[in-house]
């Protein structure tokens, strides 16, 4: 069975099981492999994507459930908040074993889209789905101030 | 000191493979050995047409590209940026020109020099090891490439200088890129000497050369394991026992074979594997499939009764793992005395990438793409289960999602279940990937062992500690592995009893014993091996013995480390930073707590500083941290291991626990076996102790102190012990 969604901002087939999650219909159908796994039941955000700008976990959502939605992948991150985000995690040297990067760096993006100057608090409420075995935390907060400010430059 | 031992059957690559000991360091995980006949000499690729390839670890391009070849892994630990630092130091070398790549599995060339003939990463030594090495190997291409342009000139060596890649002759204001040279140095024979730098000439050691692996872990395109994909490449997921121990008796693959995209279910000798065309048709397939367990030989008790039973063994003597004067007569004779007993659980390492492997086995060569952590081991441990010798078989070492230990394991389960898989398959060639889920991990064993210690000191009427007994209960990490020769002496496995044996603090009188029990439950290191528990029962009850003498904690310390001035200084440095003033304590419900560990050569101190309100939450506000790693190489990587070690043992002492019901894991994932989430990261601030001494590793004594810190920090808000880890249940202190 095939199901139709934009994907990085194109319209994509993909013929597989739509009871497939999202996360092995991007990784394993459409190839791209930014996309992590972690735990397979929305308890660690290594596969969050964005669904019509909204951050999600990947790995329960089940192919069926996004037919013409627009998905975002850490492949196909463009806006401005999200390479501000993307050069702070440079910056501060953020990443560890990087494995649970991507998730937490769609989950800041999807953050600083919406509230452009959080708080600590902010943060921690927002990210908090997001684990990270390196205990990168502190940088990570640290990396989405850096990124609200450059943003407010 | 030689010891001779043959390895037990799963990890014996060949008759001629033995290892070779080189004595084992009282007071360190120092391990030497050899793997003779188990040195897979899987060669690279001849180096392009004008590529300067002095040695194994670097070659530098007609294109000035320099590429440094890493013979450890980078499992976020910094190990990458660190080699090439040391290497590009020496080297001279433009760090935005330097890569890095990752060695084959080959321990001729790329041995950990602290183990002996053995590649392989852990116990902190990446940096220690390679330290002289890479600088030699760095100085001595340089060497080369000044005496290429030295020819090319017709000047003297001594007129030329190097800096960022370039070859300068001031006099003439000749200049020459090292790419331009590369051709004409690589034929030039290799210098027997070289003089290395003095540290006032480094450029890049001790500054902050960025990671080199940051950018590819920030935009998705770091190729862990996990994404690693071919042709015609088959997923397998393995169905394993439900208690350790237990076996295949019979198994129903109907309702699993009808699955679309499985393509076969094949037995091993670790369970059934379920190979099919995508994670997600293997993933359905394992649900469906039938399997009888033989539980016979199974571990069947609940980890609670072990517990019962670790705690009655604690009131009784051990075997001696140190002995000084003569404790029960101090003890008898104190003035006072203060007892108490920790309890330490069962923990899973949870790498944030679940386990995985891709192999491709045909009938002579056996290829494994993965983030291998002992490509020796791994190496004869795949061989085996192959049936080849270890050079038919070719590593490819990746970026690996975290390992904290579990990737270092003598039996090398997860990389021998998928050679099993692709030899079960038929061994022709069809790339394999082996997956874990979370729940493979959290139920896959190799954890770090349960432990109770039971501590008991005495004091004399001025509050000198004048006794001390330590006694430690729980399983052997070594015990049946290869390293059992070299680091269990007479019943003592060294990583059982590290950081309490050699207890730093001068006590005139001192046991610390060993009862090692045996239990089904398969164990293994874990970040910082012996003091994730040994540290936390030693720095809580030096905090309950400066208690009962009336003293400071900081002062009570302080007077027992007269000798032990790295100790020391690291104890003080992080005094000072975090404000530590026992006439100024924090407000009600506010408590501070310091700990200090040696780890692997490395000093670190810890102050905590805690909230507890009328509920029992704990908040972690802040945690003040020194380190003294020796000469510091990249000290934003030192820093981040730290605040990493600190996040890490927190989230272990405040939430982690496996435990066993009738055998079984009652955890499953990331929601029953909790971790450190962001909210509770504490803020975090590292002091580095500026040191020539030669440098040590960071990976993992970060993670001794916290516990205890924030233990005896939860003890200065509440006066409430915290003996039993993890202390929040249902989120709350016990
Ligand atoms: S893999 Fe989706 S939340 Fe963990
Ligand atoms: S960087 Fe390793 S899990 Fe986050």
């Amino acid at each position: 069975m095939a199901t139709t969604l934009v994907l990085n901002g194109k319209n994509i087939t993909l013929d597989a099981d739509p009871s497939m999650p999202l996360l092995w219909a991007i990784r394993e159908v459409a190839g791209l492999t930014g996309t992590k796994f972690g735990c397979g039941m929305a308890q660690c955000g290594a596969c969050t994507v964005h669904m019509d700008g909204q951050a999600v976990r990947s790995c329960v959502l089940p192919l069926s459930a996004v037919a013409g939605k627009h998905i975002t992948t850490i492949e196909g991150l463009e806006s401005k908040p999200a390479k501000a985000v993307q050069a702070a995690w440079v910056k501060l040297q953020v990443p560890q074993c990087g494995y649970c990067q991507s998730g937490q760096i769609m989950s800041a993006t999807a953050l600083l889209e919406r509230n452009a100057a959080p708080s600590d608090a902010d943060i921690d409420a927002a990210m908090n789905g997001n684990i990270c075995r390196c205990a990168t935390y502190a940088r990570i907060r640290d990396a989405i101030h850096e990124a609200a400010d450059t943003l407010k430059a | 000191m030689t010891t001779r031992l043959d390895l037990p059957e799963l990890q014996q690559p060949s008759r001629r493979t033995f290892l070779k000991s080189a004595g084992v360091a009282a007071a360190g995980l120092l391990i030497g050995f050899q793997w003779i006949g188990s040195g897979g000499r899987a060669m690279a690729a001849d180096p392009a047409e004008g590529t300067f390839a002095p040695n194994a670890f670097l070659r530098i391009g007609p294109d000035d590209s320099v590429t440094v070849i890493a013979k450890h892994v980078e499992m976020g630990q910094g190990a990458y940026t660190g080699i090439a630092t040391i290497l590009a130091e020496e080297l001279d070398a433009d760090w935005r020109k330097v890569r890095v790549e990752s060695a084959p599995a080959d321990a001729e060339r790329y041995a950990n020099l602290a183990w002996g003939k053995m590649q392989g990463t852990g116990g902190s030594s990446a940096m220690a090891n390679s330290w002289m090495q890479l600088r030699e190997a760095g100085a001595k291409a340089r060497a080369m490439l000044i005496a290429a342009a030295a020819a090319a000139w017709n000047v003297p060596v001594s007129e030329l200088t190097t800096r960022e890649g370039v070859v300068h002759h001031a006099a003439s204001g000749r200049q020459a890129s090292y790419g331009s040279l590369a051709a004409a140095a690589s034929k030039l024979p290799v210098p027997e000497n070289v003089t290395l730098k003095s540290p006032e000439e480094f450029r890049l050691v001790g500054r902050q050369a960025p990671r080199v692996d940051a950018a590819a872990k920030s935009d998705g395109t770091a190729q862990f394991t996990l994404d690693v994909t071919m042709p015609g490449m088959l997923v397998a997921l393995l169905q394993r026992p439900p208690q350790f121990g237990a076996t295949v008796k019979s198994f129903d693959a109907s309702a699993a074979k009808a699955v679309p995209g499985v393509v076969s279910v094949v037995q091993v000798p670790r369970g059934v594997a379920v190979v099919a065309q995508g994670f997600w048709a293997a993933k359905q397939g394992r649900d469906a499939l039938k399997v009888e367990w033989d539980d016979s030989k199974a571990e069947k008790r609940s980890s609670d009764a072990m517990l019962a039973e670790y705690r009655q063994l604690a009131e009784k003597p051990g075997l001696p793992a140190r002995v000084e004067g003569d404790a029960a007569t101090a003890l008898a004779g104190a003035a006072k005395t203060v007892s108490a007993s920790y309890e330490f659980p069962y923990l899973a390492h949870a790498p944030m990438e679940p386990l995985d492997a891709v192999v491709k086995l045909t009938a002579d060569r056996c290829e494994i793409w993965t983030g291998a952590q002992f490509q020796t081991i791994d190496q004869a441990n795949a061989a085996k289960t192959a049936g080849l010798e270890p050079q038919q078989v070719t590593i490819h070492t990746l970026y690996a999602g975290g390992s904290f230990g579990r990737r270092a394991n003598p039996g090398s389960d997860y990389i021998v279940e998928a050679v099993s898989i692709a030899k079960a398959l038929g061994a022709n060639g069809t790339p394999v990937k082996l997956q874990w889920t979370r729940e493979d991990d959290i139920h896959g064993g190799l954890y770090r062992p349960m432990y109770v210690h039971k501590l008991e000191a005495g004091l004399d009427a001025e509050g000198k500690l004048i006794g001390w007994r330590h006694r430690i209960v729980g399983q052997s990490i070594l015990a049946g592995t290869p390293f059992e020769q070299m680091m269990v002496k007479d019943g003592v496995d060294h990583t059982s009893v590290e950081g309490a044996a050699n207890l730093p603090y001068a006590i005139p009188n001192m046991s610390v014993e060993l009862t090692t029990t045996q239990a089904g439950v398969p164990v293994l290191w874990w970040r910082v091996v012996g003091s994730s528990h040994t540290a936390f029962a030693v720095e809580a009850f030096i905090d309950e013995a400066a208690q009962a003498a009336g003293q400071d904690p900081l002062a009570f310390r302080r007077a027992l480390l007269a000798k032990q001035p790295r100790l020391l200084g690291v104890l003080e440095l992080a005094a000072e930073k975090a404000g530590w003033d026992p006439a100024k304590p924090l407000p009600k419900g506010r408590g501070r707590g310091i700990a200090v560990a040696e780890a692997f050569n490395t000093y670190v101190a810890q102050v905590a500083e805690v909230t507890v309100d009328e509920k029992g939450q704990v908040k972690v506000d802040r945690v003040v941290c020194a380190v003294d790693c020796g000469t510091p190489i990249n000290p934003d990587i030192i820093a981040a291991q730290m605040e990493g070690g600190i996040g890490f043992g927190l989230g272990a002492v405040m939430h982690s626990a496996i435990t066993l019901k009738d055998g079984k894991v009652e955890q499953n994932n990331f929601d029953g076996y909790q971790v450190l989430r962001i909210a509770e990261m504490p803020k975090v601030e590292v002091h580095i102790v500026p040191s020539g001494e030669a440098p040590t590793g960071v990976g993992e004594p970060g993670v001794a102190p916290v516990g205890p810190a924030v233990a005896n920090a939860i003890f200065a808000a509440t006066g409430k012990r915290v003996h039993t880890l993890p202390f929040l249940s249902q989120g709350r202190l016990a």
